[in-house]
């Protein structure tokens, strides 16, 4: 196997949906000085997450918690003066850190969710009853059969149901 | 009468109720005619995004696809559902490779994405169909004297690019519409700024402490009440105050309240038609000072 050079992590993230733009960065930090969340805590700072990934550090990226510490506020995006997609560079992370095993509790009970109501936030007898105490409509179901279908078109339940193993 | 397909999502209908109610009962008083869609799937927003671009992409095209069928504009009052819907239905509009190759996903649930359709937060319908003059003219119970911290939440504005509702950094619009109705936006310290809330669940800590800043901002200025949009703003403001009595010590009692509710309260309708107690913190003192 020959080892990976730095720059084939960046071409690999710039072949995905959402990262085309990662190697337009010029390390201004206008995008962590944009960034509620880097204001906040030390564990996140885009800036950083874009040098490690055009270093090559495909690990510390993909395996680490910052790139899972993004509001997708897009303040950063809105401001970058190089046009980077900076929000949508950390979501094709995600999809890249996700299909290589790390993936976060929450996200796990998000996929759960949808492949099982259609609905991030499953109906319950509760609010039915509500509802309809309130003269409300009763909620028109998802159509469950026709999104299995799309997710199984896209592999998504075996990207999200499979472990380790890169791609 | 203008129609649209009502696009409600998941956190509305199933936790927010009273967000559902207010603005079915507004925007009806308004001559907007709404159609429930059938068969609608979840949105794809920011969790589904981070875990498949392309799957987001083929569930947002597949819920415009029903719009479509039903030669209907889309109508969302999530401002989360406003942001998926809006950017996938732009991006597949413009780029072909790609629509082609959503399309070719959807063929298996015998649909194809044309892209014939409008995705409309329902700010925009006040803006455009209804317009300001005629809004105040239906203002029976003018808010006066209520202090509003506005708060549009990022999914309105941003990418502003794709979204093209307002100026993302100098919005106008939701300021507009708030003090239409006889109230007061008031200026506060990094409005704009987001809530926090989609770190919930990964990171609450850092969640609470965005959210915190948020209400004390809004607290310093004298706000009477945060009015927001977006229903994971709500929760992460409402109930947030109260996980930050906890963690903090600290007590606001900022009545949180979207802006649905209040144009319903100025449009005439009696707080007790509104679902007022899905609010954790308590909205009686904003019923008092309009009185």
């Amino acid at each position: 196997m020959t080892e990976e050079k730095p720059l084939d992590f960046a071409r690999e993230i710039t072949g995905r949906l959402g990262g085309e733009t990662i190697t337009r960065c010029y390390q201004c930090g206008t995008c962590a000085s944009a960034c509620p969340v880097t204001k906040t805590t030390e564990r996140y700072n885009p800036r950083q997450v874009i040098r490690l990934a055009l270093l090559g550090q495909r690990n510390d990226v993909l395996k680490g918690d910052a790139i899972w510490l993004c509001a997708s506020c897009y303040n950063c995006q809105e401001r970058c003066p190089q046009k980077v997609e900076v929000a949508d560079v950390i979501y094709a992370l995600r999809n890249m850190a996700i299909r290589g095993g790390n993936i976060p509790a929450i996200y796990t009970e998000f996929a759960a969710a949808l492949m099982n109501e259609g609905r991030l936030a499953p109906m319950s007898k509760f609010l039915e009853k509500k509802r309809a105490e309130y003269g409300l409509p009763p909620l028109k179901p998802a159509n469950t059969e026709a999104l299995k279908k799309i997710l199984a078109a896209t592999g998504f339940d075996k990207i999200m149901f499979r472990k380790e193993g890169a791609t | 009468m203008t129609g649209y397909a009502l696009f409600l999502g998941c956190t509305i209908p199933a936790r927010q109720p009273h967000y559902e109610l207010a603005a079915r009962k507004a925007l009806t008083k308004l001559g907007i005619e709404l159609v429930d869609m059938e068969g609608a799937t979840c949105c794809a927003p920011p969790p589904i995004q981070s875990i498949d671009l392309e799957t987001s992409l083929a569930l947002a095209a597949y819920n415009i696809c029903l719009a479509e069928e039903a030669d209907l504009n889309i109508l969302t009052l999530c401002t989360g559902c406003f942001e998926s819907l809006t950017i996938a239905n732009r991006i597949l509009k413009g780029k072909r490779e790609l629509r082609e190759k959503i399309n070719k996903i959807l063929s298996n649930v015998g649909k194809e994405f044309k892209g014939t359709k409008e995705v409309r937060h329902y700010l925009q319908v006040l803006m455009d169909d209804v317009g300001v003059n005629r809004l105040k003219q239906n203002v029976v119970k003018p808010l006066n004297g209520l202090k509003v911290a506005a708060f549009p939440g990022c999914h309105l504005l941003r990418p502003s690019e794709l979204l093209r509702l307002d100026d993302p950094e100098r919005p106008r619009i939701f300021d507009m519409l708030i003090e239409t109705v006889g109230a007061k936006s008031i200026p506060y310290k990094n409005k704009l700024r987001c809530c926090g809330g989609l770190l919930r669940g990964y990171a609450d800590d850092v969640a609470l402490a965005i959210a915190r800043d948020k209400i004390a901002n809004a607290y310093n200025a004298g706000a009477d009440c945060i009015s927001t949009l977006c229903p994971f703003c709500f929760l992460t403001l409402d109930l947030g105050q109260m996980l930050i009595k906890t963690a903090y010590k600290e007590e606001y009692n900022m009545p949180i309240i979207h802006y649905a509710e209040l144009l319903s309260l100025s449009l005439g309708v009696a707080p007790k038609e509104l679902a007022l107690d899905f609010h954790k913190m308590k909205v009686d003192k904003v019923l008092e000072k309009i009185g």
